[in-house]
């Protein structure tokens, strides 16, 4: 267990630094001058020259490298080029609620729902209900982000608004417990939207994770000691079958807390993954840099986290 | 099926053989097995209209339609400068610029086919040629590269492909590089584990009692039981590439915006749904229709190589251990990274 862990934690770190590093090495490869774009167009040449030299980027790559490497094992992820000298750490910090609002709430309708149709086409595997459930999940697997975003704004917020009915809006949801009712008409179509996305792979996990546990021994040995199926279905079986399932939970969290960028885009959420793009479209290089080492921090903790969970819930499994 | 149905069919063993018994290779077992699969075969004819309809993109948009980047100021703009709806002149109207979104659409096809092919080709010769290395020289290459396909398969793959793309410049070799260079360790884990249990098995032993040299073994022997796990994987890869090049397009950071692209469309027809859905709905209606009939023929080509695959199983009532072998997509972090939601 030890051994594991260490591994996992080196594993962790080379991971970190090899994102940090790639990204370093790509991003200041832009042949696009920072300091000009802080300056400002109609800067002088001096100015110019002030802000590059302020900002060490007159400095040998090496040495730039160095000093990043320097700050990042601090944690200090720099300065944003734009947005007024904002620190990227606070950047993150002001967008990170929402995609956590986000990915959560959809988190929650994605899992009952995939966990429910799964287990229903399990159980009635051939049914009209399995039938319509595995073309749900086909199409949910195969569509892009992008066109269903766009097609349930344009359904659902422009057509229905068009025609008197204001249910849902698009924008800066706010905090929950500002205003609850702007929170919820602009969050309701990102958690759908987000969900459907997810729940296709959670359908395919749990039927097939519910199969193989059906087609146990034990499952049938409790049908004959004369179980209600029910009992036997939700009691034992879904249990087990539920392993592999919450562990992808955990994995999927981790991504989409960077993984959001389409949704956000769309529908106008001002969270991290669209503090991610709207930096790329700015060229603010030390925000894209951290946002994108953050990301890569949160899938190695998401992946070491259920990597420990899995051996708990399964003690099968034995970590090495 | 019972035991007493099995008799019936077992011809007395005193009788003439009335007809000659062909035996039949596994490959011509799953082509039987799929073209009884009619959406399977639905979704290749889809696939080859779709391809069709890339390859004379000129011609088609020749007869029906106009230059995809002509600019129709007459035909193609209303009184208002408005994009017009579908009508003779323009089979799908036209978008904010008066161009024709039948002749953008059908060349939108030529990139993501593009990418989508080229770029699955490029990660399975890569995948595969790793996967084989790791699998059959164990030891410390093995480790390093299983590690290395763990870091691959834990990057953030899209925000790093955004980067790519503002640093490089957005163009399609960009983008079907970087979708290669993530997804062949989808590829490579699972061919890496195909080798190390085709390689235990008595045949590989056999041909190396008799001298075969490595190389062979690897190439002769051990390539070709890997064809069925890497054709699965490939008809599932296709359509993941179109999605994440359409994502990566409609984020600005793809395929060029000047050349016509499903993706690019969409992007641009967040401006102008409002006033013309069919800017909206035709790349939209493409994109999903190549997606799905290429995950549709994926799950056909699967059932029909893997008969002990879920899918069958299910169908027919059964609930035994199904085997897992090719089930890749649910596996932790080879998709979830993959499209960037």
């Amino acid at each position: 267990m030890f051994r594991f862990l260490v591994r996992r934690l080196l594993l962790g770190v080379l991971t970190l630094w090899l994102v940090s590093t790639s990204v370093f090495v790509m991003a200041y490869w832009v042949p696009a001058d920072p300091a000009r774009a802080i300056a400002g167009e109609r800067a002088t040449q001096a100015t110019v020259n002030a802000i590059r030299q302020a900002l060490g980027l007159d400095d040998p790559l090496m040495v730039q490298y160095g000093r990043y490497m320097g700050h990042l094992v601090q944690f200090d992820l720099g300065t944003s080029y734009v947005n007024g000298n904002v620190g990227v750490w606070t950047l993150i910090r002001g967008a990170l609620p929402t995609t956590m609002w986000l990915v959560f709430g959809a988190g929650i309708i994605w899992l009952c729902f995939g966990i429910f149709t799964g287990v229903l086409s399990a159980t009635k595997a051939r049914s009209l209900f399995d039938r319509g459930a595995t073309v749900f999940v086909l199409i949910g697997i195969s569509v892009p982000p992008a066109v269903l975003a766009l097609t349930l704004t344009y359904a659902l917020f422009f057509k229905l608004r068009t025609n008197g009915v204001e249910l849902f809006d698009v924008g800066p949801p706010g905090s929950f417990f500002a205003d609850p009712g702007l929170f919820l008409s602009r969050m309701v179509l990102p958690w759908v939207a987000l969900a459907y996305l997810m729940t296709a792979t959670y359908t395919r996990m749990t039927r097939s994770s519910m199969l193989d546990v059906l087609g146990e021994d034990y499952i049938r040995t409790a049908r004959a000691k004369g179980l209600p199926e029910r009992r036997v279905v939700y009691r034992h079986g879904l249990r087990a079958a539920l392993t592999p399932v919450v562990t992808q939970f955990g994995v999927d969290i981790g991504y989409l807390i960077g993984g959001t960028l389409v949704t956000e885009s769309v529908f106008g959420l001002n969270g991290f993954g669209f503090l991610i793009v709207h930096s790329l479209f700015i060229g603010d290089t030390p925000t894209i840099i951290g946002c994108t080492i953050f990301v890569a921090l949160f899938i190695v903790v998401a992946n070491l986290i259920v990597d420990l969970l899995y051996s708990v819930l399964d003690p099968r499994v034995r970590v090495t | 099926m019972s035991l007493t149905e099995l008799e019936t069919e077992v011809a007395p063993a005193d009788a003439e053989p009335t007809r000659t018994i062909q035996g039949r290779t596994p490959w011509q077992l799953a082509w039987a097995r799929l073209r009884q699969d009619k959406v399977a075969i639905i979704s290749s004819i889809i696939i080859i209209v779709i391809l069709l309809m890339a390859i004379f993109a000129p011609v088609l948009t020749h007869w029906f339609g106009t230059d995809p980047t002509k600019t129709n100021t007459n035909t193609g703009l209303d009184a208002d400068g408005l994009p017009i709806g579908p009508s003779a002149d323009h089979l799908f109207g036209t978008d904010h610029l008066g161009r024709d979104i039948f002749s953008r659409a059908v060349y939108g096809a030529r990139v993501s086919l593009e990418v989508g092919l080229l770029s699955t080709f490029f990660a399975t010769i890569v995948g595969v040629t790793i996967g084989l290395l790791a699998g059959y020289f164990s030891g410390w290459a093995d480790a390093v590269i299983s590690r290395l396909l763990e870091i691959v398969l834990s990057f953030p793959y899209l925000i790093v492909a955004l980067v790519a793309a503002a640093t490089i410049g957005p163009s399609k070799t960009m983008v079907i590089v970087v979708i290669a260079s993530f997804s062949f360790a989808a590829m490579a884990r699972i061919v890496r584990g195909q080798v190390i249990a085709i390689k235990a098995r008595e045949f590989v032993e056999a041909a190396r009692s008799l001298g075969a040299s490595r190389l062979r073994i690897l190439v002769i022997d051990i390539l070709p039981n890997l064809l069925a796990p890497v054709i699965v994987l490939v008809t599932l890869l296709i359509p993941q590439a179109i999605v994440t090049e359409s994502t990566l397009t409609f984020l600005g950071a793809g395929v060029d915006i000047r050349i016509p692209s499903w993706g690019g469309m969409l992007s641009e027809s967040t401006q102008y749904y409002r006033v013309a859905w069919w800017y909206l709905f035709v790349p939209s209606g493409m994109l999903l229709l190549t997606t799905l009939v290429f995950n549709l023929l994926g799950d056909g080509v699967r059932d029909a190589l893997d008969p002990r695959s879920e899918r069958i199983m299910a169908r027919a009532g059964k609930s035994g251990k199904t085997s897992r072998r090719w089930r890749t997509p649910s596996e932790p972090g080879s998709a979830g990274a993959v499209s960037g939601r």
